[in-house]
């Protein structure tokens, strides 16, 4: 062996069969834990830290012990999941499917590829220019920018956790729907002009050819995605729940009714004024908003008001600001915003 | 020699690329040239849609990962 084979060796020979042993025993590990959590949080707060039932203080704490790592362990499992999905998705696959695709149809299958596709914010302005520039529609790239960053899986764990599974998926769907219909609302509106002219005038190559992968470079992906998102946000979801947790043991039951309860029509746009500039991510913002809506908070407000925080941001407004004018960003805000506040308003009426 | 170019407009992922970039072209001891493609337009030209990338004699070897230097040796041939 020659030193430069030498070299190369470690990454080219690791067995598949080291992976899959691994991931069994990792599933196996994770299923006994996870199913024994509740019971844990009961024992640790009552027995070993001796607080007594019903107080404040104990609600608080139990509640923590419990939702920590209970969300760490789900944010784990599914995080790892969507990254090996994710590797079937490239950009450049998504920019395939999504040339010359007519609106409506193009629509719908961007906001759906934005939840597959990997997205970060921090790549919106060249993928936006390599999307426009290569024949996807404008409104599809808007379908496709809403969806990326709105139903991600950080959000829909946290909801699944914390909520269950009904408004995980009231929240996917409507997403989606948000997505689709803004996007498809500004492809009518022909604000091409709005864009800003260079972006058009950019060549855009072909990336020479996808990355060949096999299932151990998928699984390693999912791993790399792992110790990427939660590497990030397992502080967020601490602090988060930490909030979450003096909430829930402290601020009287019905004390959000007032202000966030059904009856004050006025709660949802202020919910969306308010979350709209803000940018926390997910993981910080639902633990929170789930301890306001066991305390009379309205779920439509409540959902208006993290989908707001989500989808869009001042710091996005500002990255986008490179390829579009002024006109343009108020309008996708200005429609997204929309969206957002008539699905609070219905989900308020029909609840 | 080998052309290295990473591509992304100076986050901080970029700036790990490009490290790990060199200390596997060194741990190779092949002789490199390393260039950091910042502009848009130039970044646009290779196609790419996610930052960072690693260009290797021109051509886009892997894009929005910050890969290993582990993982860039394999990349350099």
């Amino acid at each position: 062996m020659n030193p430069l084979e030498a070299a190369l060796a470690p990454p080219l020979t690791r067995p598949i069969k080291r992976h899959v042993w691994g991931g069994v025993a990792a599933l196996i590990v994770w299923w006994l834990v996870y199913g024994r959590l509740e019971a844990l949080a009961h024992w640790l707060t009552y027995s070993l830290m001796g607080l007594t039932v019903g107080s404040h203080l104990a609600g608080a704490v139990e509640f923590f012990i419990y939702e920590v790592p209970k969300v760490l362990m789900l944010l784990t499992a599914v995080v790892f999941g969507v990254g090996i999905v994710r590797s079937f998705f490239t950009p450049e696959r998504t920019r395939r499917i999504l040339s010359g695709r007519r609106e409506s149809v193009g629509n719908v299958l961007g906001a759906l590829l934005g939840i597959v596709t990997p997205f970060c914010s921090c790549s919106a302005v060249p993928l936006f220019i390599g999307f426009v520039t290569t024949g996807v529609p404008l409104g599809v790239t808007f379908s496709f920018l809403i969806s990326a960053p709105m139903v991600n899986e950080v959000a829909l764990v946290l909801l699944f956790g914390l909520f269950g599974w009904k408004v995980a998926a009231l929240y996917l769907s409507t997403g989606l729907v948000i997505a689709i219909l803004a996007g498809w609302v500004l492809g009518k509106l022909h604000l091409e002009k709005h864009v800003e002219a260079w972006v058009y005038a950019t060549k855009t190559g072909v990336a020479d050819a996808d990355e060949k992968l096999d299932w151990v470079l998928r699984i390693d992906l999912g791993l790399e995605a792992v110790r990427d998102i939660v590497g990030r946000v397992w502080l967020y979801v601490l602090i988060g729940i930490a909030v979450g947790a003096g909430i829930h043991g402290y601020v009287p039951e019905n004390f959000m009714a007032s202000i966030m309860g059904k009856g004050a029509w006025w709660s949802v746009p202020l919910a969306v004024l308010i979350g709209v500039p803000m940018y926390s991510n997910a993981a910080g913002i639902i633990p929170i908003v789930q301890a306001l809506l066991g305390k009379g908070a309205a779920l439509g407000t409540v959902l208006a008001f993290m989908m707001s925080v989500i989808a869009l941001s001042l710091p996005e407004a500002i990255i986008l600001r490179k390829v579009l004018k002024p006109r343009l960003i108020a309008t996708f805000f200005g429609i997204v915003a929309l969206g957002i506040m008539f699905v609070g308003f219905l989900f308020n009426a029909l609840l | 020699m080998k052309k290295l170019q990473i591509l992304g407009t100076g986050c901080a992922k970029c700036q790990a690329l490009t490290h790990n970039a060199e200390t596997a072209a060194k741990a190779l001891g092949l002789p490199y040239e390393l260039e950091k493609v910042t502009e848009l337009s130039a970044i646009m030209k290779f196609g790419v849609m996610s930052t960072p990338a690693l260009a290797v004699d021109g051509v886009v070897k892997s894009q929005g990962r910050l890969l290993t230097a582990d993982q860039i040796k394999v990349l350099l041939f």
